[in-house]
């Protein structure tokens, strides 16, 4: 072990904390600004010390918005619910699809089957602006606008090239001689798919999944445009709080903190089966 | 127990033939261990007898049936893989249950089977534990238990003794021959290493660039390899091989080795002035008085213990290395000049261009690959 001298422990402490605050410190706000009002969010100069209030919790929660101008009816309970569905179905959904493809991708090399993966990873190559005008369009022929269906259908745009390609690169690091020993004491591919495959990527999975999950939470283009009031999820329901009287900080802050606690509760409990190593000592060394 | 023929196998990859017209049968209950230097396509063999891939063309044939359409779950095959692959996530005890639980044993059984074999094994006591908390004997102990567990009647084992060290390599060498005959199997055993081969085999095939060079028992092949290549790689220390012009004499044809005359006796005169290379195996090589007949002036340059031998490396006079071996304990210079005998009835020649056989030498040897 190098020796540190107190002065370099010292610099790389102050170095650290400075990181952490210039990374914490917005979400710290935010946290702070969900209990205060707008009048004290507004203060100049603004203060740590205030009277903490819940009212921006409960007027969410109510979903009873008071402004100077009266009182809104938001839907932000329903815009969360939203989310949640929206998330949880698409990401099931390209997992469903996306874990048995990335298998394929992996383990058979077929007349073309670089061109079609690359094909659906080009799909995360455009802008979704791009897309956007004639997806609408189709949609509307279609009469896929404004469904949850076709809403999860778009957000597979997102899920599944992310899944395939990394759970892919998983599969593919499992070795073939495993999947062979199975195979050659009597189990089935499909077995040795559920019993080895499966099991060995899981890590990998979970990883790709979770991704998946955040960047379909944090959609906001695809339904803003392809969904309505009652189906839009918190990305874009968080717009009702600009409203004709002001720009509503303290809701908005609330509505934040609300709306990130399910994706960093799902990382914090995911994160011990991602640390999980994959090789688990399966051959020599 | 049962049969395995491969009719004339070509194996492609790209534009690299890994097996090139390949034709083997194995008897049933037989030992056949292939033998030959990485790459030569011993384990290609193995994984397309197991069925994992297929050939581009040929024929496997297991108890006479074509297997092109059998899938590799029903090929009734038992495989050792030269890395373990072992199941990660699985106990030792699931691990060597796989085949078992692949069929429609009970749960009583598959204990029974597992714990059966475990034993034979020596590895009862670390059933429950994960191929992570196994020692690397213990790992490979496991993959081959996991092979044996089904009692399949082919038994593939690919280079098992590889990645494990040389005392445990020894004790299994020993052990193996045993617990193969108890399995009864026809087994096909692939190895780079000429003592597993010798000890292992009822026949070796020797592979070279996708194709067998020579089959044959342990005994032939050591006795009669086929060319300098097969020479070189069966005994340690290695043969030694030097150019030499066999020459017609009144006692019929003979070389000279630092212009000391060697007769080769029963040798056709047909090699008279060929350039060929004669083989003489180190323990053939004695060293002996500087008044004996015979006898070759060299300098020994240095020796070294290895086994139950001593190998002294000596250079003649041209400054040819030459590898002397004797049992170890037994007298012998150490450094400085001393001279050697070559026994010319035990010497190899080969054609030095072709690299064939052209006689073999008169001494037998006997299983464990020393000379009589």
């Amino acid at each position: 072990m190098e020796t540190t001298s107190t002065l370099e422990k010292t610099l790389r402490l102050i170095a650290l904390t400075l990181v952490v605050i210039f990374f914490m410190f917005p979400i710290f706000w935010i946290f702070l600004m969900s209990f205060q009002t707008n009048e004290t969010i507004l203060a100049i100069p603004p203060s740590v010390i205030f009277t903490p209030t819940l009212s921006n919790y409960a007027a969410l929660i109510t979903g009873k918005l008071t402004t100077a101008a009266g009182t809104l009816d938001i839907a932000f309970m329903r815009n969360l619910g939203n989310s949640i569905f929206l998330s949880v179905t698409s990401v099931a959904l390209a997992l469903v699809l996306g874990v048995p493809a990335a298998y394929a991708f992996a383990r058979h090399k077929f007349k073309g089957s670089e061109d079609i993966a690359f094909t659906l990873l080009s799909f995360r190559f455009a802008p979704p602006l791009l897309v956007l005008l004639p997806l609408t369009q189709y949609f509307q022929w279609l009469g896929l606008s404004d469904t949850y269906f076709g809403l999860i259908w778009v957000y597979q745009l997102i899920c599944l090239p992310l899944i395939l390609w990394i759970v892919r690169g998983y599969f593919e690091d499992i070795s073939a001689d495993v999947e062979y020993a199975y195979r050659i004491a009597g189990h089935s591919w499909f077995a040795t798919f559920r019993k080895i495959a499966l099991p060995l990527a899981g890590p990998g999975i979970a990883a790709a999944g979770l991704l998946a999950f955040i960047f379909a939470w944090n959609n906001f283009v695809f339904a803003l445009v392809l969904a309505s009031a009652d189906k839009q999820p918190v990305t874009v329901g968080a717009l009702a709080f600009v409203t004709s009287s002001g720009i509503q900080y303290g809701q908005i802050a609330s509505a934040i903190v609300l709306s990130v606690t399910p994706t960093l509760a799902l990382a914090l409990y995911a994160q011990r089966y991602l640390v999980e190593g994959l090789s688990l000592g399966a051959v020599k060394g | 127990m049962t049969t395995l023929r491969l009719k004339n196998i070509v194996k492609r990859y790209k534009t690299n033939t890994v097996l090139d017209n390949l034709s083997l049968d194995v008897a049933d209950g037989e030992t056949l261990v292939l033998f030959g230097p990485s790459g030569a396509g011993k384990t290609v063999l193995l994984r397309l007898v197991a069925g994992v891939i297929d050939p581009d063309e040929g024929q496997i044939l297991i108890g006479g049936e074509d297997v092109a359409d059998i899938d590799a779950e029903h090929r009734g095959i038992g495989m050792a893989f030269q890395n373990f692959a072992l199941f990660p996530h699985m106990s030792a005890f699931d691990n060597i249950a796989s085949p078992l639980t692949a069929t429609s044993a009970t749960k009583d059984a598959i204990s029974a089977g597992v714990h059966k074999v475990a034993k034979l094994l020596k590895i009862d006591h670390v059933l429950s534990h994960h191929p992570k908390a196994l020692s690397n004997g213990q790992k490979q102990r496991t993959a081959l238990a996991r092979a044996l567990a089904g009692s399949p009647p082919l038994l593939l084992l690919d280079d098992p003794l590889r990645n494990v060290d040389a005392k445990l390599r020894f004790e299994m060498r020993l052990e193996l021959p045993r617990l193969l005959a108890a399995q009864g199997a026809t087994v096909v055993y692939v190895t780079q290493d000429y003592k597993e081969a010798m000890a292992l085999g009822d026949r070796i095939a020797v592979m070279s660039q996708g194709r067998i060079r020579q089959i044959g028992t342990p005994e032939d092949i050591y006795n009669t390899p086929a060319d300098i290549e097969i020479a070189r790689l069966f005994g340690d220390p290695t043969i030694n091989l030097l150019d030499v012009t066999p020459k017609a004499g009144p006692e019929g044809v003979h070389v000279e080795l630092s212009n000391v005359k060697v007769a080769l006796p029963g040798m056709p005169s047909g090699v008279v002035g060929k350039t060929c290379v004669i083989g003489l195996r180190p323990e053939t090589i004695a060293f002996t008085d500087a008044s004996a007949p015979g006898a070759i002036p060299v300098t020994v340059e240095a020796e070294t213990p290895l086994n139950e031998k001593t190998v002294t490396l000596v250079l003649t006079a041209r400054g040819r290395e030459i590898l002397v071996s004797r049992p170890a304990g037994t007298p012998g210079p150490v450094s400085g000049p001393a001279h050697i005998a070559v026994n010319g009835t035990a010497a190899f020649l080969f054609d030095k261009d072709s690299g064939g056989l052209i006689r073999s030498a008169a001494t037998p040897m006997t299983r464990n690959g020393e000379a009589a």
